[in-house]
């Protein structure tokens, strides 16, 4: 979410319009083209009922396997939905006898502010919201604008509270590394102290804005050992390890709202009115956070680098990139490139991609202090750049546009498809090249908050899939193997949270962990899913994407998957061959039957015989050829294991 | 160059243990043990260096302190009028002006600020405050909000049209928007105030919104040099 997500705007122009009009035309000739005679097939996700507990539900492809609303102190008791309570008939302010009596409003408000609040300002609040998630172990974090809870998942279908962390400040991202725990703090309520107060003084040294790091060995008893202090604060940060200086830690911290006071913290600057920002050359804008973490003394933390990476190599202006507007009539109004909201690292391949508000930018981060800025890219469609994923091979990247900052139902059946969508790029020689958009298909309601946001990527070996969240337009996971054609291929999604008033609510992220997929729902808590299999993924597949166990994940971070040479992965290659019609159905059958005797000696011998037939095929069936060869190298590297 | 090595890995050592004495891990305190009913801690941390504590439900979802202040209020109630004003400037351009691109900008400056005034006259009515019309240019003390037009200068742009209007629109326009990034630095220099997370997220907003329409302001007014 932006640090904006709560501004109301709709862009209606030319280009909106006409998709509307053209919709109605398509749906008016479909009608007419049936007669009537055939219904026309209704996604699941249209229509479902209204309600925070017991909202209408639509599975496809997934299950709910559990959900678990947040826990005490992390929801406002007189309004736990974030709903308005039902108005109040006068004598129900007594309670009746014998009731307990509820709890005391908040204490007391400050001087001159107004008496307790009503509900609907209850319900308009995000204070409590969660946000993003890490995982480490079997640990899974959950940021919330008031701090994080801690999870085990030593049975993730036994979700279990450890414990609850109080510490405002938003939006709360999260990510862990080892004992560490890191997490980012943005508003100017924020305090060094954790505490739930705000700050009173426009300059103040109580206040915090940055990154907190938390010692969480203790996981029951977190400590805050560091609290590094940004100019513009932390909406979101990467962690970044560098495979050449294992004594630390790097964080891209990317802050998005106002740059404080030259006097709360020393060497903030922001720019004048009407300043040209080359005549600011110490401006808190146009660059990231680099923190230096050093492993054995986490509590030094400190800022080593801010880098002008959307700097004009050829003019040398340090706010070289998107100037903010628009492309041209009908186009999407894209902001200024002052800021990235979120940076995405590779380390393996050495590349970062910035979702950066005007820009898809790619750096180079082979010395991460310096990183450098390799290509940029710019979508009429697109009004916020707002996080990247990389695919395994480092090949593509999906970048999200947070059209309306998430607070806003943009995937409404009048919206473009092309707006508040996944723009997916191919990486040719380090540059991008533009192949597709992906929307979340099915129309949501103007009571839902929705538009692309957070995912991560399933690790299914020999295919391009990934889960994503997209607020209340629920989970919706796609394939990008094809980058040009991505397909939908299962997908979660619960009603509005109110059937009269929009709510702020649904998925901010939902990342796959160890054979699960985990859901920050905003208000509802968090839920976990399973995939089950269907046409579009078999079971071989979801078993070979298993294999791989993750000791810790931080979806910023990207870690290359490295399937083992198991029955399972050469299995799901011969689905997928079989699937796309470029493996001989002998080799198929072949191959299963193989594996089924994996306990006779002789079969690896076999096995052997048969790799090399495949290899063969790959020279004949191109289209194939890339999985043939993976599958003959797991079968080889199968029988090399059991020798 | 080896003992170079060892006496800076020492030198780590030791301001390693002396930070640590200072502002290290504090040690676990018998408060964030969980509760005797067997639940989970709610705990709270304290600055680094100081030992995290147990909290309870009411203390952790106290928001007393952030809610909105009187400041925050008198802003809305500003905004909206002052708002207000950019619309009743785009009005008088679509008789006045067949420029496309300053057409499409102000129909845009009418779509966005429209919605957003809907958005402060309900943030304003759920807190029980006075949500005005949208027809106020004053502030509480009788001071014309910054940026604001006066009547001689909206008289003054009426009577304009064509080129001459382009020109004088985009000067009152950019005053205009530059006059609600100063109310919002003036927000967010009021004690207590843009602290509630709505607010804080809106009156940010309206910074990055006007300062990039500022900025597309200027490059159209550039072009019209040209002209």
């Amino acid at each position: 979410m932006t640090s904006t997500a709560i501004v109301p705007r709709r862009h209606r122009n030319g280009l909106a319009r006409c998709a509307w009009a053209l919709g109605v035309l398509a749906v008016l000739l479909t009608a007419a083209t049936l007669g009537g005679a055939q219904e026309r097939q209704v996604d699941p996700r249209v229509g479902l009922a209204a309600g925070f507990r017991d909202a209408g539900e639509a599975a496809h492809n997934m299950e709910l396997v559990v959900n678990l609303p947040k826990p005490d102190g992390f929801f406002d008791p007189e309004a736990p939905a974030g709903r308005p309570r039902p108005p109040r008939p006068p004598e129900a302010e007594t309670p009746p006898e014998g009731a307990e009596t509820p709890p005391e409003d908040d204490a007391a408000p400050a001087e001159d502010a107004p008496e307790a609040p009503s509900a609907e300002e209850r319900r308009s609040r995000i204070s409590f919201s969660n946000s993003d998630l890490a995982f480490g172990d079997t640990h899974m974090f959950v940021g919330n604008y008031h701090g994080f809870n801690t999870y085990s998942l030593e049975d993730p279908r036994e979700l279990e509270l450890l414990v609850s962390v109080v510490c405002p400040g938003g939006q709360g991202d999260v990510s862990v590394h080892g004992d560490l725990l890191f997490m980012s703090v943005q508003a100017t309520r924020g305090r060094i102290d954790c505490g739930t107060e705000g700050v009173e003084d426009p300059v103040s040294n109580e206040r915090f804005r940055g990154v907190r790091i938390f010692d969480i060995s203790d996981i029951r008893n977190p400590q805050q050992i560091a609290a590094v202090q940004t100019c513009r604060g932390s909406h979101t940060h990467t962690l970044v390890l560098d495979p050449n200086d294992p004594e630390n830690l790097y964080i891209y911290g990317s802050g998005t709202s106002s740059v404080r006071s030259g006097d709360e913290l020393a060497g903030c600057v922001d720019l004048e009115e009407d300043q040209d920002p080359n005549e600011a050359p110490d401006v808190a804008l146009f660059s990231i956070d680099v923190i230096q973490v050093p492993l054995a003394a986490p509590e030094t933390a400190r800022i080593v680098n801010r880098p002008r990476i959307f700097a004009d190599p050829e003019s040398g202006s340090i706010a070289g990139l998107w100037q903010g507007g628009d492309h041209g009539p009908g186009t999407q109004e894209s902001r200024r490139t002052t800021q990235c909201h979120d940076i995405t690292v590779y380390p393996e391949i050495g590349l970062a991609a910035g979702a950066c508000a005007g820009n898809g930018i790619l750096l180079d981060i082979s010395d991460p202090v310096n990183p450098e800025r390799l290509d940029e890219v710019v979508d009429q469609n697109f009004a916020y750049w707002h996080s990247a994923t990389f695919n395994n091979d480092g090949t593509k990247v999906v970048f999200t546009d947070e059209w309306g900052g998430g607070g806003r139902p943009r995937c409404l059946a009048t919206d473009l498809p092309s707006w508040g969508a996944n723009a997916i790029f191919d990486i040719v020689d380090r540059q991008f090249v533009f192949r597709s958009y992906y929307k979340m298909p099915a129309p949501q309601t103007e009571l839902e908050n929705c538009v692309a946001h957070n995912g991560s990527l399933i690790p299914v070996p020999g295919r391009d899939i990934m889960v994503q969240s997209w607020y209340q337009g629920g989970v919706s996971v796609f394939d990008f193997t094809d980058s040009a054609h991505p397909v939908e291929i299962a997908f979660f999604d619960r009603g509005p949270i109110d059937g009269e008033n929009m709510i702020m609510g649904g998925y901010w992220s939902s990342y796959w962990y160890n054979g699960y997929i985990y859901g920050a729902e905003i208000s509802r808590g968090v839920d976990v899913f399973a995939l089950t299999p269907s046409e579009h993924l078999s079971q071989n597949e979801i078993d070979a994407s298993n294999s791989i166990e993750l000791s810790e994940f931080n979806v910023q971070q990207q870690v290359r998957f490295h399937w083992p040479a198991s029955a399972a992965v050469a299995r799901a290659y011969v689905d997928q061959l079989t699937r796309s019609h470029n493996i001989r159905a002998a080799h198929a059958t072949a191959v299963d039957d193989l594996l089924d005797r994996l306990d006779q000696a002789e079969v690896l011998d076999e096995i052997d015989t048969l790799a090399g037939e495949l290899e063969s095929d790959a020279a004949v069936l191109p289209a194939g050829a890339t999985r043939l060869r993976a599958l003959a190298q797991t079968l080889t590297g199968l029988t090399a294991s059991l020798r | 160059m080896q003992t170079q090595i060892h006496r800076i890995g020492a030198l780590a050592l030791l301001l390693t243990v002396a930070s640590c004495g200072s502002a290290g891990v504090a040690p676990a305190t018998p408060d964030a043990t969980p509760d005797p009913a067997g639940g989970p801690p709610l705990v709270q941390p304290g600055a680094p260096g100081v030992a995290t504590r147990s909290i309870g439900t009411r203390e952790a979802t106290d928001l007393s302190g952030v809610r909105h202040r009187a400041a925050d209020v008198q802003f809305m109630q500003g905004m909206i009028g002052h708002h207000a004003q950019a619309l009743e400037m785009t009005t008088l351009l679509y008789d006045r002006s067949r420029w496309e691109d300053i057409r499409l900008l102000a129909h845009r400056i009418d779509v966005s600020q429209a919605d957003e005034i809907r958005m402060m006259q309900g943030w304003l009515r759920v807190r029980g405050a006075e949500v005005p019309r949208g027809d106020e240019h004053h502030t509480h003390d009788g001071m014309l909000m910054p940026g604001m037009l006066t009547p001689d200068q909206m008289a003054e742009l009426a009577a304009t049209a064509g080129t001459e209007f382009d020109r004088l629109f985009l000067e009152y326009m950019i005053m205009h928007h530059d006059g609600a990034v100063i109310m919002v630095e003036a927000l967010f220099a009021s004690p207590g105030a843009g602290q509630e997370s709505v607010i804080f997220g809106f009156a940010s907003d309206v910074v990055a919104d006007q300062t990039m329409e500022i900025t597309r302001m200027r490059r159209m007014r550039g072009t019209l040099e040209v002209r």
